[in-house]
């Protein structure tokens, strides 16, 4: 087991999935001369030729389709939008041909189609390089949607999204490129689907994903120290399908859940989690669940209001607590 | 165009005006639900098209006025037909509909409800083609209006780019919806845009199935040897509206009735009169043999095709249900 950052993670998923099968392709802005924004994709293109390894011209939409097209006829494409933000002009391939094709062709074409997308809050971006928008993806049926937490989870869910024969949204975070971790010396396929328990606890459970699930470690430890409550997290790695039996599970081992979401809360990871939780485990509950969300503007310029918009680990300390206090 | 090679192309346009008029008539009676555009009088495109690449091996990708390219490429016209009836036994097992025909048999790719959005994937299927080194050619066929989407100039520019093995087959029809081409458009020659993008091209007449046939055989040997995309631009009208729905309020009566005179059937029958190829006898028992059959076959079997099992409603969300990305072998021709 060897370490190394949440890039080089990508990277090697990459290399290894472009060498295991001729059919997969990477195609992004600046994903061949340039390796890639955050050199997930170095090294690839002198390894695979520009066959394989292709720089687009900023066309999101068309770049989009292109793969989605491609992977009718078993090219296996990864799609890197660059930002989640311009993602948005990539709707209209993702949601009504990626999402859609399977079901309305009565099964017969396939898209095994990948789309990295990094995204989340970087370091005072603005409001058009700082969104999240994985609740837009949820909320489409026909989207596999996963969101890695480690560079394991990295490396081993971007090799099972290349397999699967499903389109498959990947939502990296910008800030966790540089993150360091064990990734198995060996091949090493992630499930799709599940939920994974990061940390034992019997007082709360704090309900994360992708960079939300460190929050949430950073603050069950200061919630040990400072208050001897034990909280449970769960890191909440495939945002769809949502893992019901994993958030009853968790639900009934606590009764008391708090969910973080780095997104505005309205129809996000939250509220539907709060819905799983309220149709799976109502009975199971001591206290309201209770949302830790980043607020419901875009997302400003000035660092001290960037922060004040951001959920972080202090906030959802003082979320335990104030639930606690309302039971 | 030998005597046997016209009277086949007639017979087909004949069967598809035919079978797009029974479904206008199935619409009215309420069999088929939904929208509906109907292709009447721009059958030459089509047809002339596919009369000169590989039907049913090529890759065509079209809009939501499907039926007909559907029937191009040599689909089944009783599944075509279950399907707009909404049936299980339909081509897309009822899921699809009139604008979603598929048939990964006979490489047709689809039709689609978004305007333009196939021009991105028929890159991509060109691209596949290129990759996978496939004796085969991508053939986009959309109308005018799909021109003013952003997906036009980003395809045409990376086919231009990459020497893509795709034809653009632009049926114009003059009208977005309810909207000329001149309201709409400041460049209503649409191949000039094309090679705005570095896409060669031409024009033709799309009334005139020869004309549309000679046109396209450039088109395609040009694609088929590697010289990279092409834009065949088709001069056409529809001669009915829009949709069903249309209220047909925005054209004159004197430009429809001057293309009603030019209907595509008309103008090769008409031909093939004149040269004795074929007598009026012989074209009206056609006609008939036509009618009988997509009346006692077609839309026979439709109506009495099962309707989709409502246990099945989740069936094709998904290909991997339990998500073991192991699973994930693929099936796509």
């Amino acid at each position: 087991m060897a370490e190394m950052m949440y890039w080089q993670a990508v990277q090697r998923a990459h290399d290894e999935e472009l060498e295991r099968d001729a059919n997969v392709i990477i195609l992004g802005e600046d994903v061949g001369l340039v390796g890639g924004t955050y050199k997930a994709t170095s090294g690839l293109l002198d390894k695979y030729g520009a066959e394989r390894v292709i720089d687009t011209p900023i066309s999101e939409n068309s770049f989009t389709g292109l793969g989605i097209g491609a992977a009718f006829m078993g090219v296996r494409p990864i799609i890197e939008i660059m930002s989640v933000n311009f993602a948005w002009l990539a709707m209209d391939q993702i949601m009504n041909n990626a999402a859609k094709v399977h079901y309305m062709s009565g099964g017969q074409l396939r898209v095994p189609a990948v789309f990295r997308i990094p995204g989340g809050t970087a370091h005072q971006l603005g409001a058009q390089h700082s969104a999240r928008m994985e609740k837009v993806f949820m909320g489409v049926a026909g989207l596999r949607v996963v969101t890695p937490s480690t560079p394991k989870q990295a490396y081993g869910l971007l090799k099972s999204a290349v397999r699967s024969d499903d389109p498959v949204v990947i939502h990296e975070h910008e800030n966790m490129y540089q993150f360091k971790g064990e990734v198995p010396d060996e091949e090493y396929l992630h499930p799709l689907e599940g939920s994974e328990v990061v940390r034992e606890g019997t007082d709360v459970t704090l309900f994360g994903y992708n960079l939300s699930v460190h929050w949430c470690l950073q603050a069950a430890d200061i919630l040990s120290e400072e208050q001897r409550i034990e909280a449970q997290v769960v890191d909440l790695y495939s945002l769809s399908p949502l893992d019901r039996e994993g958030i009853h599970k968790a639900v009934a081992n606590t009764h008391n859940a708090v969910i973080v979401e780095e997104a505005e809360p309205v129809c996000g990871v939250g509220a539907e989690v709060m819905a799983i939780i309220n149709e799976e485990a109502f009975f199971e509950l001591d206290s309201a669940p209770i949302r830790v969300s980043a607020a419901n503007v875009p997302m400003p310029f000035a660092r001290n209001l960037e922060l004040a918009a951001l959920p972080d680990a202090k906030k959802i300390v003082a979320a335990v607590m104030a639930q606690r206090a309302a039971r | 165009m030998d005597t046997d090679a016209r009277k086949l192309l007639l017979e087909k346009m004949l069967y598809a005006r035919r079978f797009e008029e029974r479904c206008f008539e199935a619409y009215m009676e309420r069999e088929i639900g939904g929208f509906l555009h109907l292709y009447v009088g721009q059958e030459a495109c089509v047809f002339g098209v596919m009369a000169a690449a590989r039907a049913g091996e090529d890759a065509v990708i079209t809009g939501y006025r499907d039926h007909v390219h559907g029937l191009a490429v040599g689909m089944d016209s009783k599944l075509m037909m279950a399907e707009l009836f909404g049936k299980e036994s339909g081509c897309c097992h009822g899921r699809g509909g009139s604008m979603h025909l598929f048939d990964l048999q006979k490489q047709f790719y689809g039709g689609y409800a978004i305007v333009g959005a196939p021009f991105a994937l028929a890159i991509g299927l060109a691209k596949a083609i290129q990759l996978q080194k496939r004796d085969q050619i991508a053939i986009c066929i959309l109308g005018d209006a799909a021109c003013n989407q952003g997906t036009f100039h980003e395809s045409l520019n990376m086919a231009a780019l990459w020497q893509l093995p795709v034809l653009f087959v632009c049926e114009n029809n003059l009208y977005g919806i309810g909207t000329r081409i001149d309201r709409s458009t400041a460049v209503t020659e649409l191949i000039e845009r094309a090679k705005g993008c570095g896409v060669t091209g031409a024009q033709a007449d799309g009334q005139d199935i020869e004309a549309v046939f000679e046109a396209s055989k450039v088109a395609v040997e040009h694609v088929r040897s590697g010289q990279g995309p092409y834009f065949l631009e088709l001069k056409t009208y529809r001669f009915r509206g829009h949709s069903m729905s249309d209220s047909n309020v925005y054209r004159d009566k004197s430009e429809e009735e001057q293309w009603a005179g030019r209907d595509p059937i008309q103008i090769l029958k008409n031909r093939m009169l004149e040269s004795q190829e074929i007598t009026e006898e012989e074209y009206k028992s056609l006609d008939k043999e036509i009618l009988d059959t997509i009346e006692n076959e077609v839309v026979a079997f439709a109506r009495q095709a099962p309707s989709p099992d409502v246990e099945d409603l989740e069936k094709y969300v998904l290909c991997d249900t339990d998500g073991d990305s192991e699973q994930g072998v693929n099936t796509n021709g």
